[in-house]
């Protein structure tokens, strides 16, 4: 089987050709890069509904099968930027309808752990999802995917995305930091906000962003320091679900774990509790349409497809409200 | 005589002779994940914190492990064996009863809990241990002092994330007697809290708002 997968929950537009084998076939990326500021919805949403018929064109060419050959169109149907998520699901009902294939709504979130297991061959992991809109510590239990800690504001990838922008570093913000950051060498006092095995971001940016205008400090230190805290406490809320769950694995993905310190830290946590650290290999990690395609076979091989009256998208849609039926 | 009795994710649990006591010493390990600057001044604070809210909870009624010594450098704290199971582990084995009169005990300390101006930080059902009819709240080293009704809040939130991922089956029930001895305990006070404790839950990503 063959499927064809749309993501566009928010700047990337991805469009994946998999196989029920395995195997990516075709992986097109077209990121949206804001001229000033942070994602604008509709603006991105325009760019992905400008490049989208390029995309899907590409990614045929480069899989080298036709339209015919796709058996299923999966889409991100949520969480994410309402706008962006219209563009995608549009299009998926048009590719379908056209097609006549069947339509597989596709939850994000549920997607990156898929693929993520996929990629890596992981079979039952705590997953670490780090990006641009998520921080999210989940693992298998009983059906669905529980959420076992998440900020209880802003994500990871938003905060350090921010404090690039102030300090005049280059969007995404999570490179540049990491580049500035090991020539860092004090280690500025900053909050640092676990509540069990939730997180804060919030005020730890509002801190470092103060600490930044006071022109006190080097960059390279607010880098390292911003760095060291932020991660830490990623640290520590996945440490303590690790212990809680006793998972034999720990899978560590988004956007956010293409950073090297990261990584080091989710191997040593993994180490300490005798479990194996998966780092999910950056085109799989972040946002992309292979993931969406591949979960899409995999909900489709268990009995799923959305109807077209319900593939409205859920711009708020919790990855432990996914039944997950292929786990059992 | 030292036994390694537990490895949790912020300290080890060692099983040892204190004076002729039994006892349990909680260290604070270094995180070799964390800078060690970081690191030493985490341990050092959160063991100072720990020890004191350990005694402010019992002087109000809240039943906690008692203190033999405490080591903020070396980061350990010294205290009473609690020899019994972890409520989350005591749950499915219970009656319908028990376990309504269990949540609703766990309310009443609760709500003493934050009368007394502590936030236990990881107020959960790994952290209250259950030996007979006796029931005690330990881990207080992601604990503060506050009255602040945000913390109040984002403390039940805890204890309901932990009904809502663990103990799924009997989420409601449980819920609904563990607030019941909470308001029970805390007085007038408890409404702002529960309210919050709503609010905190829509705040987190991805919710259905209604």
């Amino acid at each position: 089987m063959i499927a064809l997968g749309v993501e566009s929950t928010a700047d990337n537009l991805g469009i994946g050709i998999v196989t029920s084998g395995k195997q990516v076939l075709a992986n097109v990326l077209d990121v949206h890069v804001p001229e000033e500021g942070g994602i604008h919805p509709r603006e991105a949403a325009r760019h992905h509904s400008d490049e989208m018929g390029n995309a899907i064109r590409l990614a045929l060419d480069t899989a080298g099968v036709s339209v015919d050959d796709i058996d299923i169109i999966a889409f991100a149907q949520g969480p994410g930027l309402g706008p962006c998520l219209r563009t995608g699901a549009t299009s998926a009902r048009a590719l379908a309808a056209y097609l006549g294939k069947p339509l597989v709504g596709v939850n994000h979130c549920v997607a990156h752990v898929e693929v993520g297991r996929m990629a890596t061959g992981a079979v039952d992991p705590l997953t670490l999802y780090v990006s641009g809109g998520n921080t999210i510590v989940s693992g298998y239990e009983s059906g669905r995917y529980r959420i076992f800690g998440e900020t209880l504001d802003i994500a990871i990838g938003n905060c350090l995305d921010t404090f690039a922008r102030e300090a005049g570093l280059e969007y995404p913000g999570g490179p540049d930091i990491e580049r500035m950051a090991a020539h860092g060498e004090t280690l500025i006092p900053l909050p640092y906000s676990v509540k069990g095995m939730d997180l804060s971001y919030s005020g730890l940016l509002t801190a470092v962003t103060g600490e930044l205008r006071t022109g006190n400090h080097r960059v390279e230190d607010l880098c390292f320091s911003l760095q060291e805290t932020a991660y830490a406490m990623l640290g520590e809320v996945t440490e303590r679900a690790l212990a809680h769950t006793g998972k034999p694995e720990l899978l560590l993905t988004g956007g956010v774990a293409a950073n090297k310190r990261l990584g080091s830290m989710v191997k040593d946590i993994a180490h300490e509790h005798g479990a194996e650290p998966h780092i999910v290999p950056i085109r799989l990690a972040a946002d992309n349409g292979a993931m969406i395609a591949w979960t899409g076979i995999i909900a489709y091989e268990a009995g799923h497809v959305t109807p077209l009256d319900e593939s409205h998208v859920n711009p708020s849609w919790r990855m432990d409200q996914v039944e997950i039926p292929w786990r059992d | 005589m030292e036994r390694l009795i537990a490895k949790g994710a912020e300290a080890d649990l060692v099983l040892m002779e204190w004076n002729g006591l039994t006892a349990l010493a909680k260290r604070r390990n270094p995180k070799k994940y964390r800078h060690p600057e970081l690191d030493r001044r985490m341990r050092k604070t959160r063991t100072k914190i720990e020890a004191d809210i350990i005694h402010r909870a019992k002087l109000n009624g809240v039943p906690t492990p008692l203190l033999y010594q405490v080591d903020p450098e070396e980061a350990v704290i010294v205290m009473e064996y609690v020899d019994g199971v972890k409520v989350r582990d005591a749950v499915d084995e219970m009656t319908e009863a028990d376990r309504r009169q269990l949540f609703k005990r766990i309310g009443v300390y609760a709500g003493r809990l934050h009368g007394a101006g502590v936030i236990h930080g990881d107020l959960t059902t790994s952290n209250i241990m259950k030996r007979g009819e006796r029931l005690v709240f330990i881990d207080f080293g992601l604990a503060e002092v506050s009255v602040e009704v945000e913390k109040r809040g984002v403390d039940l939130n805890l204890m309901d994330r932990m009904l809502t991922s663990t103990h799924y089956r009997h989420r409601e029930e449980l819920l609904a007697v563990f607030l019941e001895g909470y308001r029970e305990a805390l007085g007038a006070e408890a409404n702002d809290a529960v309210t919050r404790m709503e609010e905190v839950a829509k705040r987190g990503r991805y919710i259905e708002k209604n």
